[in-house]
């Protein structure tokens, strides 16, 4: 680095930051980015458990962490089988390889869906079963016990007639040597010391003292940091370009184009990004969505007016509209949504003897790694994916095609690899950048009954698709992107006569899915329409709920439970209104209410209630976390955010000072109750989010007598 | 031009341009990276230091400004009040993704340095500069409100 020589420093200093730097270095080796304290010297048990000599379990997570607590969450599991204290776990982070860390949901390893807990609910207590199965044989053997005489406690190994105990770092060599067992015994549920119990978190405390390490923290000898100048509509390209001003810039290092524009390697951040501005670049918009999203809109509103492709249907929805007792009509139009987590997209990519380390917070670790290895050309074996903590996703890491793990590839490529890059996106990289949660526009007709039966509901939905045109297309053989669906085609609500279609709508824009992906849309709709038809005959939004929920017993139970939180027909304050809505996602069922008022001529929302039913719930403080999380991105996104093209099709936001964040005085009070269930656990990730938007919308509905048809409500005004 | 200051308790000297931001110093040159880049316009707070003991946002300070301050990043942040802070947010198991919470905890520390109790209203002024995307912003409330009593309860015993 070139800094090295003007940074003067005293010798304290000096220590310290070599200090820091070992620290590093020892994390780039372990993987994910919690700080270690533990030393090296560990046995691999299986391919999910290692056990030191200084004790520390470490489980190895296949799955991303960026804030959904799966660290922790997996982590639990092997404690519970294995017997061990809480206090001897710790979490890493594993590489890439499908055969041994595939989504059981997916097929390939990656994070998404919600299906971190629920794909490896069994694997992970199997994986803790054949350790304890392991350390069990090895007492045995040391011991000379018979092993059903031997116990395991708070991570002591004891046989009380011979009075031997042990440690598990003390037996873990000997365990190492003895044979996995197939199918070991699983603990019953009754006897569960840690699932379904408090645990501290396993990266609370690095991610409290400043030492939890991201993909932005690393640095190597030598590193250069790039940024990359983007076209500025979606398509375009470079012409030419001219770097004079940028390469006289002290610091930069080089100019290239690539692919996806022009990179600029710089010795250190602040000179990459400030010497960017200065690229003097002709775009070639052939090519590019010139279209404002106005223009978009307009395509999408005719396009759901009409029936599209049927992927729901039953009964005869035509003739029972034109019979129906009362009829009903809404639209609603949704907004293109960035996701801007909070640490935005990077990648540091080194290379040395021919072997590829690739530092970066991966959500898809096989399609990234197989990206990497072919935009290299680099045997798969030789590269290595270090999965760091991620500072958020919310589903913005894990792209269809791969498509930042390719640009940054190609970032370090183009200067031949001879250094190693950090790649980073700053803020308006990212609220530009594209791949959006998608443009949605909804139709709805339906007819009620004066008891409160839905006769006829037809609904036409106009969306870009996340999968047709991608690298997941083969997935749909040709048929119709149900996706486009999900949470509406199956209603949850008994509706005789009901039918679902969808256009599948055509724009530049490259879209992705945000966090509860389809359900974003389709549990608004589905809970906004119905409220407005049962208000609009007179009924309670939650009793004409549950009596439209006769064959959905866990939707009727949360619904009640989150009633009976909120005393739901109570009193509510003056200038105050409620509004529920239930949706389930990701096989999880979720109840909210919210309570609104108007301040200032704008929504405030003062409380949300919230009743989840995830089946176990394995760690119940995360499952809260998740679903308050859940509620606030989707509170904020409701009412404040909205990505717009503008003429020519160039995006109008690029901060958070025009793409709005949910801030602590916009943050209700919320309560979650999680219902009790023997279920196996499903995600809360993603499920909090659907309904926070359609109770919201109900509540001001309530209070102002005026439906929300268009998303963001601070836009309505 | 040389820049002198000093932080976290030693003093350094950095020659880096006089309008490079001192977040950028403090990561790429110091390599303290506990501080966070979010935003580059003071719209985040995830480069939240101290700078003569009141929360700044380092990225759009720039290090000329700092010649001969004292600046405290989250790795210097010691004492009574950043001890009970940093346990409070463990206890309720503030941080998910936990980017932002290094920011978080140097606005909340100069809070309570400067209002041992503070109320609601209190917390939303000193806190509102501060984006957390997972929105723990209900166990940041409530995080700051313990850790206030946890220092109480330490000094009045």
């Amino acid at each position: 680095m070139a800094d090295k020589k003007s940074f003067i420093i005293n010798r304290r200093h000096m220590l310290q930051a070599s200090a820091g730097l070992v620290v590093g270095t020892t994390l780039l080796l372990g993987g994910c980015g919690i700080p270690k304290d533990g030393d090296d010297k560990s046995q691999e048990l299986n391919a999910f458990v290692r056990i030191g000599s200084d004790n520390l379990v470490t489980v190895i997570i296949k799955h991303v962490e960026f804030g959904q607590g799966v660290y922790t969450g997996l982590t639990t599991l092997v404690a519970e089988e294995l017997d061990a204290d809480w206090s001897q776990m710790r979490a890493d982070s594993a590489p890439a390889n499908k055969d041994l860390y595939k989504n059981l949901l997916m097929g390939a390893q990656g994070t998404g869906g919600s299906t971190a807990m629920a794909n490896s609910f069994e694997q992970m207590r199997k994986a803790g079963a054949v350790a304890r199965a392991m350390l069990l044989a090895a007492a045995r053997e040391e011991w000379g016990v018979p092993v059903d005489e031997i116990t395991i406690s708070k991570g002591i190994i004891s046989h009380s007639a011979s009075k031997n105990s042990a440690k598990f770092g003390e037996l873990a060599d000997l365990a190492a040597k003895q044979k996995a067992p197939e199918n070991p015994p699983l603990k019953a549920r009754k006897d569960f010391l840690f699932i379904g119990k408090h645990v501290a978190k396993v990266d609370s405390q690095a991610k409290s003292n400043g030492t939890a390490q991201f993909t932005l923290d690393q640095y190597r000898p030598d590193m250069l940091t790039a940024v990359v100048a983007h076209p500025p509509q979606f398509g375009a390209t470079v012409k030419s370009f001219n770097a004079k001003k940028t390469l006289a810039e002290k610091g930069v290092v080089d100019v290239k184009q690539i692919k996806e524009g022009i990179a600029v390697y710089a010795e250190n951040t602040f000179v990459a990004i400030r010497a960017r501005d200065l690229l003097e670049i002709q775009w070639d918009d052939s090519n590019a969505e010139k279209r404002s999203s106005a223009q978009l809109l307009k395509n999408f509103r005719d396009a759901a007016s009409k029936t599209g492709q049927v992927v729901g249907t039953k009964g005869d929805v035509g003739a029972a509209l034109s019979t129906g007792s009362r009829r009903f009509e809404a639209e609603y139009i949704f907004p293109y949504l960035a996701h801007a987590p909070m640490e935005p997209l990077d990648a540091l990519f080194e290379q040395q003897d021919g072997k590829i380390d690739v530092w970066h917070g991966c959500q898809s670790q096989t399609s990234d790694h197989k990206a990497i290895s072919e935009t290299l050309k680099v045997d798969p074996d030789n590269v290595k994916i270090h999965t760091m903590l991620a500072g958020g996703s919310f589903g913005r890491r894990a792209q269809q095609d791969s498509a930042f793990a390719v640009e940054a590839a190609h970032v370090f490529d183009a200067i031949d690899r001879k250094r190693p890059v950090k790649t980073m996106w700053t803020r308006e990289d990212d609220i530009k950048g594209g791949y959006y949660r998608p443009l949605v526009v909804h139709r709805l007709t339906g007819a009620m009954s004066p008891d409160g039966e839905v006769e006829a509901w037809d609904q036409s939905i106009a969306a870009q698709s996340l999968i047709e045109g991608t690298a997941l297309a083969p997935l749909l053989k040709g048929n119709p992107d149900r996706t486009i669906a999900e949470g509406a085609a199956e209603p949850y609500y008994n509706i005789p006569n009901h039918r679902v279609s969808i256009h599948s709508m055509k724009a530049g824009v490259p879209v992705l899915w945000w966090r509860s992906v389809g359900h974003t849309h389709n549990g608004f709709a589905v809970e906004c329409f119905i409220d407005q038809m049962l208000t609009g005959m007179n009924f309670d939004p939650v009793a004409g709920r549950v009596a439209l929920l006769k064959n959905s017993p866990r939707d009727t139970a949360v619904l009640k439970r989150v009633a009976d939180m909120a005393n739901w027909g109570g009193s509510t304050a003056a200038g105050r209104a409620r509004g529920v809505a239930v949706h389930k996602s990701f096989g999880t069922y979720i109840a909210q209410i919210a309570e609104v008022s108007i301040e200032g001529g704008r929504p405030k929302v003062h409380k949300v209630w919230a009743a989840v039913d995830c089946g176990m719930a394995v760690n119940p403080e995360i499952v809260s976390a998740q679903i308050e999380g859940g509620i606030g991105y989707g509170l904020g996104a409701a009412l404040m955010n909205e990505i717009t093209l503008g003429e020519g099709g160039y995006v109008e936001q690029s901060n958070f000072h025009d793409y709005l964040p949910l801030r602590i005085t916009d943050m209700p009070e919320i309560d979650v109750s999680i219902v009790e269930s023997s279920e196996p656990p499903t995600g809360v990730g993603e499920p909090g989010t659907p309904p926070i938007a359609p109770a919201v919308a109900n509540a001001l509905a309530a209070l102002t007598g005026q439906t929300v048809n268009r998303l963001p409500i601070y836009n309505m005004a | 031009m040389t820049t002198k200051f000093e932080i976290n308790g030693d003093t350094v000297s950095v020659d880096s341009e006089p309008d490079t931001p001192l977040l950028w110093v403090i990561r790429d040159e110091l390599k303290l990276t506990g501080t966070k880049f979010g935003c580059g316009i003071a719209q985040c707070g995830a480069c939240t230091v101290h700078v003569g003991g009141v929360a700044t946002r380092s990225c759009v300070t720039p290090l000329a400004a700092v010649d001969g301050a004292r600046i405290t990043t989250i790795e210097g942040a010691t004492g009574a009040k950043a001890e009970a802070i940093q346990n409070a947010w463990q206890q309720l198991d503030v941080p998910q993704c936990g980017y932002c919470q290094s920011g978080q905890i140097m606005s909340a520390l100069e809070l309570l340095q400067n209002n041992s109790n503070p109320p609601d209203e209190d917390i939303d002024a000193a806190m509102n500069g501060n984006v957390c995307r997972c929105a723990t912003y209900g166990r940041i409330r409530k995080a700051i409100k313990d850790a206030a009593k946890a220092v109480q309860v330490s000094s009045n015993g």
